[in-house]
C-alpha cells in the first residue's frame, strides 16, 4: 500500500535527480577547464548549501533570519583560530565551529523566537552586526585586520590546496549534497512536520501537541551547524579571513536570496536559486569591472522586486503549482 | 457517577479591569457531551482556553483524570489526552490535508509511514476521503471544519474540545456534524462543545452548562435548561420564552 503513495514515489524520485545531478556536476571539470569558471562552481555550489541551511530555519519553520553571516563567520572563525592558533586540522576545527555556531544560535533563539514577524527579523539582523563590530575589536582574532591562513601545503588532511581549485569544488559539491539530503530526510521526518506546521500556524500546532518554542530552537541549531561548516570551509577556500569577508551584511542576503528566488520552503529552491543567481552575480562583477558592487545589488534588488509581485512561493513553487494543476 | 475526567475549580481569570471567568466550577464525567453555552460575552472561549492549557486562569486550578494540569502548557496537556479545534479554522494552509492530520498523528508517533496511516484513517473517519492530497487552503469552509476535527482526533485524545465546530454550517452540514460528534463519542471520547446554535446543540448534549458574564448560572439536561428561568432570560431571549410557552 506504501508503494502505490504518489508522494513516496516523489520522494524517491527527487534522490534519484539529486544523485544523477551530483554525478553530472562531478563530471563538469572535464569540460570546465578555466580557474575563473571553475571558482563561480565552488562559490555557487556553496552558496546553495549554505541557501539550502537558511531554508531550514527560514523557509521550513518560516523563522526569516537575515542574520546568518553571524554563522557563518562563526564557522570562519573558529576553523582559522584553531588552525592558526592550535594547529588543529580545519576537518575538525568545521566540526567545532559548527558547534559553536548552534550554541550561538541556540542563544539568540531563547529571547529572538518570543518575537514575532517582523520584530524576528529585525533582532537577527542586529545581533548578526553586533558580532560583526565584536570581531573588528577583537585583538586576539586579528581583529579589523583577520586571520591570514599559513600555507602548509596541499593536502586533504590540512584541507588546504594552492595549485588546484578540483578539491575545493568536490568538497562544495559534497556540501551541497549533504546538506539537500539533510533536507530532504527532514521533509518526512516529525521534525520537519513540526516546522511547516509551526510556519502555517503555531497557536494551532501548540494545540496538537508540538512544543513550538523547541523546534524553533532545533530549526536554528541545525541550520547554523550546517551555516558554519559553509564558513569553515570559505576561509580555507579564501585562506584569508577578516570581519569584513565574512561577516558583512551581505552574506545574510547571499544565503537568502537564492532559496526565496528559487522557492522558500521547498526542497529544490534553494539549488536552483543558486545556480542562477551567483553565476549572475559573479559576472556582473566581471563585466561590471573591479567589485561591480553595485550592480550586483541592483539586481538582487530587481530579482526580489520580480518574486515577491509576480510569483511568491519562487521558481519551484510556481513549476510545482502549474504541474499540480495539469495534473488535477 | 462515573468518574470524572475533567475537573475545573474556581477558575477566574482576569484581563486587566475585566473579569471573564469569575470562580467557575465544573466537571465532566467519562463519556459525556458537554455542550458550553451562554450569550456572547459570556466567558465560554476563555473558559475554553483555561481547559486547552492556552492561558493559566489567574485563580483556581484544573485536574485532568484527577491530575493537576494548570501549570501545563497546551502541547503538554495535547499529549495528556486534550485535544481541541479553533472557533475561527486554523489550517495549515501550504500542507496537505493528510499533512495537516499527520502533524496531530506525530503527538503518539515519532514515525511518518505509521503517522501517515493513522492520519487517513482518521480522515475516512471525519469524511474527508478523497482530499486527502488537496491542500488545505483549497478547502470549502465545512470541509476546513472537518479538517479541524480530524486533526484533533489524531493525536487520540480523551478529551475533545469542539469551539463552536457547527457555526456558519447550513442545516443539513450541521446534521452530519452531529453524527461525527456522537461518532466521536461512540469512540469512547468525551466531547466538549462551546455552541451557539443551540437548535443542533441541545439534542445532542447530555448536559449543558450555561454562563452568563462570567459565571456559570445553570447545570443540568438540556430539557431542564431550556425550562429555566435564568437560562431564559439570560441567553434565549423574551422570543425564545413566548414561543415554548
Amino acid at each position: 500500500m506504501q508503494d502505490a503513495d504518489p508522494r513516496l514515489n516523489a520522494r524517491r524520485n527527487n534522490l534519484v535527480i539529486a544523485c544523477v545531478c551530483v554525478a553530472l556536476i562531478a563530471c563538469l571539470p572535464l569540460v570546465v577547464k578555466d580557474v575563473y569558471a571553475q571558482n563561480v562552481l565552488v562559490l555557487t555550489l556553496m552558496y546553495a548549501a549554505l541557501s539550502q541551511s537558511w531554508n531550514i530555519l527560514s523557509g521550513y519553520c518560516g523563522q526569516i533570519s537575515l542574520g546568518h553571516a553571524l554563522y557563518f563567520g562563526a564557522g570562519a572563525y573558529v576553523t582559522e583560530l584553531l588552525f592558526t592558533k592550535f594547529g588543529v586540522a580545519p576537518w575538525f576545527g568545521m566540526a567545532a565551529g559548527g558547534l559553536v555556531a548552534a550554541t550561538i544560535a541556540a542563544a539568540v533563539g531563547y529571547p529572538c523566537f518570543r518575537l514575532k514577524g517582523h520584530y524576528f527579523v529585525i533582532a537577527t539582523i542586529v545581533i548578526a552586526e553586533a558580532g560583526y563590530l565584536l570581531m573588528l575589536n577583537w585583538d586576539y582574532a586579528g581583529a579589523a585586520m583577520g586571520i591570514d591562513v599559513p600555507v602548509r601545503g596541499d593536502s586533504w588532511a590540512k584541507f588546504q590546496f594552492l595549485r588546484s581549485k578540483l578539491p575545493y569544488f568536490y568538497f562544495a559539491l559534497a556540501f551541497a549534497f549533504v546538506a539537500w539530503l539533510v533536507t530532504w530526510m527532514i521533509e518526512e521526518s516529525r521534525w520537519g512536520y513540526w516546522w511547516r506546521a509551526v510556519k502555517d500556524n503555531a497557536e494551532a500546532a501548540e494545540s496538537l501537541g508540538v512544543e513550538v518554542f523547541r523546534s524553533k530552537m532545533a530549526a536554528a541549531a541545525l541550520s547554523a551547524f550546517l551555516t558554519a561548516i559553509g564558513g569553515g570551509f570559505y576561509a580555507q577556500f579564501v585562506s584569508y579571513i577578516d570581519p569584513e569577508s565574512v561577516m558583512s551584511f551581505q552574506f545574510s542576503l547571499l544565503m537568502a536570496l537564492p532559496a526565496v528566488l528559487g522557492g522558500i520552503g521547498t526542497l529544490w529552491g534553494p539549488a536552483v536559486g543558486a545556480a542562477i543567481l551567483i553565476p549572475l552575480t559573479e559576472l556582473t562583477r566581471s563585466f561590471a569591472g573591479g567589485s561591480g558592487k553595485g550592480f550586483d545589488l541592483i539586481i538582487y534588488g530587481l530579482l526580489v522586486m520580480g518574486i515577491a509581485l509576480g510569483r511568491p512561493e519562487g521558481i519551484v513553487g510556481a513549476l510545482s503549482r502549474r504541474m499540480r494543476r495539469s495534473a488535477a | 457517577m462515573s468518574e470524572s475526567l475533567l475537573d475545573v475549580r474556581g477558575v477566574t481569570q482576569r484581563f486587566g479591569g475585566l473579569v471573564a471567568n469569575a470562580d467557575v466550577s465544573m466537571q465532566v464525567r467519562k463519556g459525556e457531551i458537554v455542550g458550553l453555552i451562554g450569550p456572547n460575552g459570556a466567558g465560554k472561549s476563555t473558559l475554553f482556553n483555561a481547559i486547552a492549557g492556552v492561558r493559566k486562569p489567574t485563580e483556581g486550578s484544573i485536574y485532568f483524570e484527577g491530575r493537576d494540569v494548570t501549570d501545563l502548557g497546551a502541547p503538554q496537556r495535547c499529549a495528556l489526552g486534550v485535544a481541541r479545534t479553533f472557533q475561527v479554522v486554523k489550517s495549515f494552509e501550504t500542507m496537505r490535508v493528510v499533512e495537516n492530520v499527520m502533524v496531530g498523528a506525530f503527538v503518539r508517533t515519532a514515525s511518518a509511514a505509521v503517522a501517515r496511516e493513522k492520519a487517513r484513517a482518521t480522515l475516512d473517519f471525519v469524511g474527508l476521503r478523497g482530499r486527502e492530497n488537496a491542500m488545505a487552503g483549497e478547502l470549502t469552509p465545512p470541509e476546513k471544519r472537518r479538517l479541524e476535527v480530524a486533526r484533533a482526533l489524531a493525536t487520540e485524545p480523551k478529551l475533545v474540545l469542539l469551539d463552536e465546530a457547527m457555526t456558519g454550517l447550513t442545516p443539513a452540514e450541521a446534521r452530519q456534524g452531529v453524527d461525527l460528534v456522537r461518532a466521536i463519542r461512540d469512540r469512547g471520547m468525551t466531547v466538549v462543545m462551546v455552541e451557539h446554535v443551540m437548535e443542533i446543540v441541545m439534542p445532542l448534549i447530555d448536559r449543558a452548562v450555561v454562563l452568563d458574564l462570567g459565571r456559570v448560572i445553570a447545570e443540568g439536561p438540556p430539557k431542564e435548561i431550556v425550562r429555566d428561568e435564568r437560562v431564559i432570560t439570560a441567553y434565549l431571549g423574551e422570543r425564545h420564552r413566548a414561543r415554548s410557552a
